[in-house]
């Protein structure tokens, strides 16, 4: 059970990072509105109601990578990353309790965004909140661990969306389909099915990402 | 696994001639032995290259995954190499079945892209999966560091596989749904040779390939030690 | 404790190390000097856990709780207090009676007032010495300190050099320095870097 201590002592550190430079939140929910007001103007007339679902969630994608390019930069400055390698907990724990963290971020951003969606284009039903917490889940998992690669490349902030894209495709498939067809059961059964196999490729593998 | 590893020993040129030979044995088939289709007639041909060349691409794709595992596991100083080279190999076998099937697509329905087509998109995501993997591993100083993220890299690639494969069977129901879609032949007597014979020689291009590739990078990797020892 | 037999490291087509024999027995004292760039903290990184050799054995008799790294950075978060930044280590490695020892540590390296004090407030030598408290936090066997006394001021260094003398003998320190007079009757063995 140490494990899920070194997992609370270090999301509790993100959190409390984020908190005081309470940077990243805030440009996310103004991001998303933003993005919701772009989302008007991009919609033709005569588009259906379930174009702006579908937008949703591009909005979400986009809002979570805003967010997780910004992961391990505190890490990355002043290679503190090294420091919490060498300590003798399992490296996993560090993807862990900064997925957690940036779950939190995601969370708290898009409280504010879904009922500004509601607001702006149509309320959403039950089965796209749920496909929203299980989408966030994955987006979250994954994009922490290639923000952990990206941070430590050349290209950065340019590398994340390109790793990260590909892998959210699937994401997206589930949670346009929950948000849209009649019977949503199968696509929140998918995006669960993602969240188990991804996260437990991030968690086994983790730790060849930050050692050598 | 054996008949890859026995392969591996096959000296480089005799495996070239075979390839090359087998290669116009498919061809031979395919384009004068096969019956024709009833109902697509001659363009349906290239389906025994398309069919062929994605599951090659499937192959080479599996086979990076696995020698990421290596490296990744028994620390095998040569996977990370051929784990590259595997993946390069899907890439270019991946851009072929993208081709084949636009090819496809526009001579038996006059479009040049279908999305109805899940094969097609399969690949298509994968080629923007593996492309991303080229600029991680190129943007990445060559060590230890590079290994390990290409190699887990790989292997988020191979799990995504299935993953997409599935979500874009289940977008279907969403998606602007399409009339047209590829589909085989009926497998029986000459058919079913013409693909095997096909299969069989796209492989093993694919290994030719790949071996020369990885001699000339191997030899590239030499040559700089050499120099800066 | 140490024992390195030709290990040497490649960055890409750099080579930083090559041919380093090493042999550190427990509680020596090994003072480690050479000009820039001869792979003094590439060595010390080895010896830490934090990179593998390109080539030769290198073998380091302790687990990672039992070791402590001084970089070059400082390895501590600015935008939290140095209680913050102790704290998480100490709960990460585990460390018994936490907050005595936290609070001893900093009074020692004079940190004490400042303990609520974001570190990017921080002078380099304040991060310095907090760094150290980081290092000897959790009462390492193995200490791998590059450069230790790097942005000391005069009081910082005399606490640093009584802290060493301090070590001596109970630990096995292994030090890399531009200034090798400094601990130079405390060093039991020494390696040249070319």
């Amino acid at each position: 059970m140490t494990y899920f201590a070194d997992v609370g002592a270090l999301a509790r550190k993100d959190l409390l990072l984020e908190l005081r430079a309470r940077d990243t939140l805030p440009a996310m929910l103004l991001f998303v509105v933003a993005t919701f007001v772009v989302f008007h103007f991009s919609l033709p007339a005569h588009s259906s109601q379930l174009a702006a679902s579908g937008l949703l969630w591009v909005a979400i994608l986009f809002t979570a990578l805003l967010g997780l390019g910004r992961a391990f930069v505190p890490e990355r400055e002043q290679r503190v990353l090294d420091g919490l390698v060498l300590a003798p907990c399992d490296r996993s724990a560090i993807w862990l309790a900064k997925s957690i963290a940036t779950l939190a971020f995601l969370g708290a951003a898009e409280l504010v965004a879904l009922p500004v969606f509601a607001l702006f284009f149509h309320g959403l039903s039950g089965a796209t909140i749920a496909g929203v917490v299980l989408a966030d889940i994955g987006i979250c998992a994954v994009g922490t661990f290639l923000g952990a690669m990206a941070v430590a490349t050349r290209a950065r902030d340019l590398l994340l969306p390109l790793l990260f894209l590909p892998l959210a495709i699937p994401i997206v498939v589930g949670g346009v389909g929950a948000s849209v067809v009649g019977s949503p059961g199968r696509y929140l059964a998918f995006l669960a099915l993602y969240d188990v196999l991804f996260g437990l490729l991030c968690w086994a593998t983790f730790e060849y990402v930050v050692t050598e | 696994m054996r008949l890859v590893s026995r392969l591996s020993r096959v000296p480089l040129p005799a495996l070239a001639v075979v390839s090359l030979v087998l290669m116009m044995v498919a061809l031979t088939l395919v384009f004068y032995v096969a019956p024709n289709d009833a109902n697509q007639g001659f363009s349906q041909r290239i389906f025994y290259f398309h069919v062929s060349i994605a599951f090659t691409a499937y192959a080479c794709f599996a086979a990076g995954a696995w020698k990421a595992l290596l490296h990744l596991w028994k620390r095998d100083p040569r996977a990370d190499l051929e784990s590259y080279v595997a993946v390069h190999q899907g890439v270019i076998f991946g851009t072929l079945v993208l081709l084949t099937g636009s090819i496809w697509a526009k001579i038996s329905w006059g479009h040049w892209w279908l999305w109805g087509e899940d094969e097609l998109v399969l690949f298509l995501v994968l080629f923007l999966f593996y492309c991303a993997y080229f600029m991680l591993r190129f943007s990445v100083d060559p060590g230890p560091q590079r290994a390990n993220f290409s190699a887990v890299y790989a292997l988020f690639g191979v799990v995504l596989i299935p993953v997409s494969f599935l979500a874009i069977r289940i977008a279907k129901s969403f998606v602007h749904p399409e009339v047209f879609t590829l589909h085989g032949p009926n497998f029986g007597g000459w058919i079913l040779v013409t693909y095997c014979v096909a299969q069989a020689a796209l492989l093993l291009l694919a290994h030719t390939l790949y071996r020369v590739e990885l001699t000339g990078k191997r030899l590239d990797a030499r040559l700089r030690e050499l120099r800066f020892a | 404790m140490i024992r390195a037999r030709k290990v040497g490291k490649r960055f890409g087509d750099k080579r930083v190390l090559r041919g380093v024999d090493l042999d550190v027995a427990r509680g020596a004292f090994a003072v480690v000097t050479g000009p820039n760039g001869s792979g003094k903290t590439t060595l010390l990184r080895l010896c830490a856990g934090l990179a593998v050799p390109s080539e030769g054995d290198l073998e380091v008799d302790a687990p990672r709780a039992a070791v402590g790294y001084l970089a070059h950075e400082p390895l501590v978060y600015r935008e939290l207090t140095a209680l913050e930044n102790l704290d998480l280590y100490g709960r990460l490695y585990r460390v018994p009676e936490r907050r005595e020892r936290i609070g001893m540590l900093l009074e020692r390296f004079g940190l004490w007032d400042v303990r609520h004090d974001r570190v990017v407030s921080y002078s380099r030598g304040m991060t310095q010495r907090l760094a150290l408290c980081r290092v000897l936090l959790h009462e390492p066997e193995l200490l791998v300190l590059d450069e230790p006394y790097t942005a000391l001021d005069t009081a910082g260094a005399e606490l640093l050099d009584a802290q060493l003398v301090e070590l001596h003998g109970e630990r096995t320190v292994l030090v890399s320095t531009h200034d090798p007079d400094r601990v130079a009757q405390l060093a039991t063995q020494r390696l040249a870097l070319a």
